[in-house]
């Protein structure tokens, strides 16, 4: 399997749209085991850089790796998600119809042809691979519930859960509180420092108050680059950002 | 001493014949010519349809005025003899199944003698090989006629029999002939006769002559000077006058080709226009609400059977019925159209396959109502005179005026759907519904009442393609089934929601199915197109103009 | 694994599929019986008109177990099932019109009755083979089969979804009704097959032999609905109930989201092919109106009046309304076309679920997923 010591490489990438700069030369750093927090006003960049991550988008320049070996540039959207890059996206997509239990069966690695599929047998490695992910995300008396009944908080928990099943090393969360009531906010930020150290996790987020929770490193982005990195006093109190989230 | 120097017997003579002399002064008093007419005639009473011809030859010949009446006459059927004194009458009409009496008309005064009944007559009658002969005797005499018209038409005639004496005509009138059409269709002719003619020069020029025809038998008679008998000669001896033919052959089949393609075109226009009316009412209705309306060709079948009512109930104006139809196929097929969106559609908002299901079952409804209501035979509604009749271009390319109107309706409707999409305030309410909708809303757009209304429009716009189709087929309750097909195809093809898709898309597919037709048969053809449409899905799944966001048009 | 999570996934205590089956048992026991063995002067008796409808309800039965397959479950909505049961069925009618033999009305050994009178000289090339009943059987198969795998593979494989693949494979069916209707294709022309003399060397103006077909039938519904069942219960089951709700998420998850749809395309095409085979030497005929589009959009509301996703709504949709047609087309011919109209308005208005979905919602509300989802309920309004 993966090791999960590897660190993402973010050098100087540029990807513009139709003349507008989405990314402009960000530079940025990723280590093993982190848990760092991307903000920044509309429009910094946040999700394009994630895109070029996941090879959803290629940038104009730069250069994207993953550990020593792997050339993100070069992969496609299924072989870096093998790489074990896994992405949640803002809008919680479960299977609605599925049980809890059976969206995380079919997030689980493996053979996905329809004829193994078709013949396969819940192994008991399985099936407490799927309860070990439901006690994580705190899902595990809701297991035969339907995943439709369940509140916004949750499905973002189901669908963070569904993203572990693929054991990824490097977890790209996107707005995971947004919609939240603050006993989710709470829950959800145990749940990702708990990932962290085993997982490198990168969040991207507004609510301050949830960055300040969970974030030992906050990266500021805007205009697509990075103005500011450091932990959440030195950045609140950089003149830069203040000057970017409040006026001019 | 002899003083008389007639005898007795002579005398008596004498005196029979000048008591006689009265009624053989009144002979005489019709002129010879007067004479033999009425006796030429007469013998047409009981000749043989062979000696006719002779007949009709003699009196042509005759020169007695009344001929050309009389040889009109007799070509339509006109001609009869009294079943008492075996007199021959022209009779003022001609007689129909029907007809008990007819009104005499004397042969040389040409005026009326009264009525008689049908069954003191005889007819003289006429067989195609007659007429044909009365025809071209005819046109001889047409040529000479005042009217232009009926003197291009004896040209024509003439062209059928080229003899001696008709070629001979043809040249004295070609001198003083002034309209340029008869002259060009006197040349013709004359050219062709000279083709039958021992002069290899005369012949070569009048192929530089008819080269600029596009005619068949032209182009047949051309054909046959190049062609080869079995035993390898030609039917035309001349080398040069076969090398001009074959140059003429080629250039009158490319422009036979040229108009014939002209045609094709024209036809598959014609049919593209319809399949055009009837897709952008769906391409409304499925653009600004993504409904696939399966009832869409009962709306149309509506707007047909309206068309049939409103001449039922105008059955004097036959001519101006169908424009009294077409805004009451809209009114009708548009409020169906809102009644089926009020009672169902707005509850299957945002569920497609559902509306399609329901909308197949108002379908079902509405043909079960119009087959109780009408029964199930055709009923047939009347072309009106105006839109009747073809515009013959050249032999190659004649266009029929019912089609033609139809393509120009079809634009028009076109535009004004444009136009009131692009220029009334309803038209913007719809754009800005099927843009975004909660967007809508918010500005006060009351978005339920656009969707009645735009579905109404689809509708109503499907109601008038019924009129449409009405004037091109039979009209009965599967009406809407034979064309839904067609009209969704056009729809997936040109691009949802999107008008000019739908233009495109229908005139093309009317042009490709024409072009395929001839080679294909129409059933392999409307096969093709389907094959290829749902290949060409592959290719583009949302069609030639995909639809950006959920926009509705352009 | 940890004993307070006891999962009954697998296990799901499935009581449709037990009444599906055992009304079938019973079919198969109680119909022979009142056929052959019941008099004809008793009130109970089935006459041959009977065992012919009961055989027709049976194979309309698994034609809606196969569009319940893509529709119910992948959410495909095929408006053009209706063409693989009738190549199927044309399948059975041409080894069947071989069976005539000589016994024809021309009495050509060779070429029935139909080619005799077009004037055919010989046997078209892809009318060899039919005349062995295996090759027949392959061919019941392989038609529908491969023609769903050419139209899926290029439909599927270029994203066509929805509402425009739902007209593409409405398209299919009457370019296919267009063909089979043309005099010179070799399938009959607008007349088809009939007049069938006997099957397997079995007459077929025999009761016992309609009985023994019925028999076959109710068979082969029960084996292909068990392995519906299977496929459905499966993870592949899951993935494809997963397709059906969220297909570029299950694309996202790593499934080819293409390849399942046309497994189970071609499954469902193959089964509707059984179908057709099964109809046709109960029914005795077979002609190219059996392609028309209303052929198929008729049977996707017997499913949606059934109830789909389930399959045992299905068969029991399919079956209800066509006991209803044959009912009011007997008595009043003008209702039944209000009648199914009326049908395909109001499901899909007042019953999204089918009637299924009616008998289901009650009990749902009691069982024992909805406790436990009541508890959890309760524990996370005891943490505020």
């Amino acid at each position: 399997m993966n090791g999960h010591d590897r660190t993402l490489y973010l050098d100087r990438l540029t990807v513009s749209f139709d003349g507008f700069k989405a990314l402009n030369e960000l530079t940025l750093q990723i280590d093993p085991g982190e848990l760092r927090c991307i903000i920044g006003p509309n429009g910094a960049g946040k999700t394009t850089m994630m895109d070029v991550v996941t090879g959803k988008t290629r940038p104009d320049s730069g250069t994207a790796r993953f550990g020593d070996k792997l050339n993100l540039l070069e992969m496609s959207e299924p072989e870096i998600a093998q790489a074990g890059i896994g992405r949640k996206f803002q809008k919680p997509t479960v299977f609605e119809r599925l049980t809890v239990f059976e969206n995380l069966e079919l997030a689980l690695a493996g053979d996905k042809s329809f004829l193994k599929t078709l013949l396969a047998r819940r192994t008991l490695k399985q099936e407490n691979r799927i309860f070990e992910v439901l006690e994580i995300i705190g899902l595990a008396q809701q297991h035969q519930a339907l995943a439709g009944i369940l509140s916004h908080g949750q499905k973002q928990w189901l669908e963070i859960g569904m993203l572990m099943m693929q054991e990824p090393e490097l977890l790209l969360v996107d707005e995971p509180v947004a919609g939240m009531t603050p006993q989710e906010i709470e829950r959800t930020s145990s749940l990702l420092l708990s990932l962290a150290g085993e997982h490198s996790v990168v969040v991207v987020e507004h609510d301050m108050e949830f960055v300040r929770s969970i974030a030992k490193r906050v990266t500021v982005l805007h205009e697509g680059r990075v103005i500011a990195e450091g932990n959440m006093d030195q950045v609140q109190n950089d003149p830069r950002v203040i000057e970017v989230y409040l006026g001019a | 001493m002899r003083k008389y120097f007639l005898g007795p017997g002579a005398q008596w003579l004498l005196a029979v014949l000048l008591l006689a002399m009265p009624n053989v002064v009144s002979l005489y008093a019709q002129s010879p010519s007067d004479a033999t007419f009425l006796a030429t005639l007469g013998d047409l009473r009981d000749a043989s349809f062979a000696d006719k011809d002779g007949i009709v030859d003699r009196l042509a010949q005759s020169g007695h005025p009344n001929v050309r009446t009389v040889l009109v006459a007799l070509s339509e059927d006109r001609l009869y003899y009294r079943n008492d004194d075996m007199k021959v009458f022209l009779v003022k009409t001609a007689a129909g199944e029907e007809t008990t009496t007819l009104d005499l008309i004397d042969p040389l005064t040409l005026k009326s003698a009264g009525p008689i009944s049908v069954d003191n007559l005889t007819k003289i009658g006429t067989n195609n090989h007659l007429r044909r002969v009365l025809q071209t005797t005819l046109a001889r005499y047409g040529l000479s006629s005042p009217d232009a018209a009926i003197r291009l038409d004896a040209a024509r005639n003439i062209e059928q029999d080229l003899d001696e004496a008709n070629v001979q005509l043809l040249r004295q009138r070609s001198a003083v002939e002034t309209n340029s059409k008869v002259k060009a269709e006197i040349a013709t002719g004359l050219a062709l006769a000279a083709l039958d003619g021992t002069d290899a020069q005369a012949r070569l020029s009048a192929i530089s002559t008819l080269r600029h025809s596009i005619r068949q038998d032209v182009l047949n008679k051309l054909q046959g000077l190049i062609e080869q008998s079995p035993d390898g000669s030609y039917a035309e001896s001349d080398v040069r006058v076969r090398q001009a033919a074959a140059s003429a052959v080629k250039s009158i089949t490319r422009m036979r080709t040229f108009y014939g393609g002209m045609e094709t075109l024209f036809f598959g226009l014609s049919l593209g226009s319809v399949l055009v009316l009837i897709a952008i009412g769906l391409a409304i209705t499925f653009g600004v609400m993504g409904v696939i309306n399966m009832a869409h060709g009962e709306l149309m079948m509506l707007g047909a059977y309206t068309t049939y009512v409103v001449q039922v109930a105008m059955p004097n104006h036959a001519e101006t019925s169908i424009l009294v139809a077409i805004p009451a196929a809209f009114i009708v097929a548009g409020l169906m159209g809102i009644l089926i969106e009020r009672t169902i559609i707005r509850f299957l908002y945002g569920r497609p396959l559902e509306t399609l299901l329901a909308t197949f079952g108002v379908s079902l409804i509405l043909q079960q109502l119009v087959r109780s209501i009408f029964s199930a035979l055709n009923r047939s509604v009347i072309t009106p005179s105006w839109m009747s009749g073809t515009l013959q271009v050249n032999d190659a390319l004649s266009i029929t005026y019912n089609r033609l109107y139809i393509v120009a309706f079809t634009l028009i409707v076109f535009v004004g759907l444009l136009a009131i999409l692009k220029g009334t305030r309803v038209g913007l309410q719809i754009r800005a519904v099927s843009q975004n909708r909660a967007m809508a809303k918010a500005m006060g757009i009351r978005s339920e009442w656009v969707d009645a209304m735009t579905f109404g429009l689809g509708s109503g716009i499907a109601g008038v393609a019924g009129v449409a189709l009405s004037q091109l087929t039979n009209v009965n309750p599967n009406l809407g089934q034979s064309y839904i097909i067609d009209s969704f195809m056009v729809v997936v093809f040109g691009g949802v929601g999107n008008l000019w898709g739908s233009l495109v898309g229908g005139m093309s597919m009317g042009v490709v199915n024409e072009l395929l037709e001839p080679y294909a048969g129409a059933v392999l053809a409307k096969i093709f197109v389907l094959i290829a449409l749902i290949l060409f899905i592959q290719r583009r799944p949302r069609g030639l103009f995909p639809p950006t966001g959920r926009a509705s048009e352009n | 694994m940890p004993p307070q999570y006891t999962l009954w996934i697998s296990a799901r205590r499935d009581s449709g599929t037990a009444w599906f089956l055992g009304g079938l048992a019973l079919i198969v026991v109680v119909v022979p019986i009142l056929n052959l063995v019941v008099p004809p002067s008793s009130v109970f008796h089935i006459s041959a008109y009977g065992l012919t409808l009961v055989g027709k309800y049976l194979c309309y039965a698994l034609l809606a177990l196969s569009v319940d397959l893509i529709w119910g479950y992948c959410g495909i909505l095929s408006l053009g099932q209706a063409a693989f049961f009738s190549l199927g069925g044309y399948a059975m009618g041409m080894y069947l019109m071989r069976e005539i033999g000589p016994r024809g009305v021309y009495g050509n050994p060779v070429l029935p009755d139909f080619m005799v009178f077009l004037n055919y000289k010989s046997l078209p090339w892809f009318w060899h083979g039919f005349n062995h009943f295996g090759f027949a059987l392959l061919m019941m198969l392989l038609a529908p089969g491969l023609l769903a795998f050419a139209f899926g593979w290029f439909a599927f494989r270029s994203r066509v979804t929805g509402v425009y693949l739902s007209i593409i494979t409405q398209a299919l069916t009457y370019a296919l009704m267009l063909a089979f209707f043309r005099n010179d294709m070799g399938f009959g022309g607008n007349n088809g097959f009939t007049d069938f003399k006997d099957i397997l060397g079995f007459d077929l103006h025999s009761e016992k032999v309609h009985v023994f077909l019925l028999l076959i039938t109710a068979f082969a519904l029960a084996g292909s609905y068990l392995l519906c069942r299977m496929v459905v219960s499966s993870r592949a089951g899951r993935v494809i109930r997963a397709i059906r709700d969220a297909e570029s998420r299950t694309r996202f998850l790593g499934y080819r989201v293409e390849s399942y749809k046309l497994w189970v395309f071609v499954l469902s095409s193959v089964l509707a092919g059984i179908a057709g085979a099964l109809y046709v030497p109960q029914i005795g005929i077979i002609n190219p109106s059996e392609f028309s589009p209303i052929n198929s959009i008729e049977v996707v509301i017997w499913v949606a009046m059934g109830g789909r996703g389930t399959l045992y709504g299905a068969a029991l949709g399919a079956i209800l309304v066509n006991y209803a047609k044959t009912y009011f087309t007997s008595t009043i011919p003008e209702a039944w076309n209000y009648a199914l109209g009326a049908l395909f308005v109001l499901v899909t208005l007042f019953l999204p679920r089918g009637i299924i979905g009616l008998v289901d919602g009650r009990a749902k509300k009691r069982g024992p997923v909805a406790q436990l989802q009541a508890q959890a309920e309760q524990a996370e309004r005891a943490k505020e």
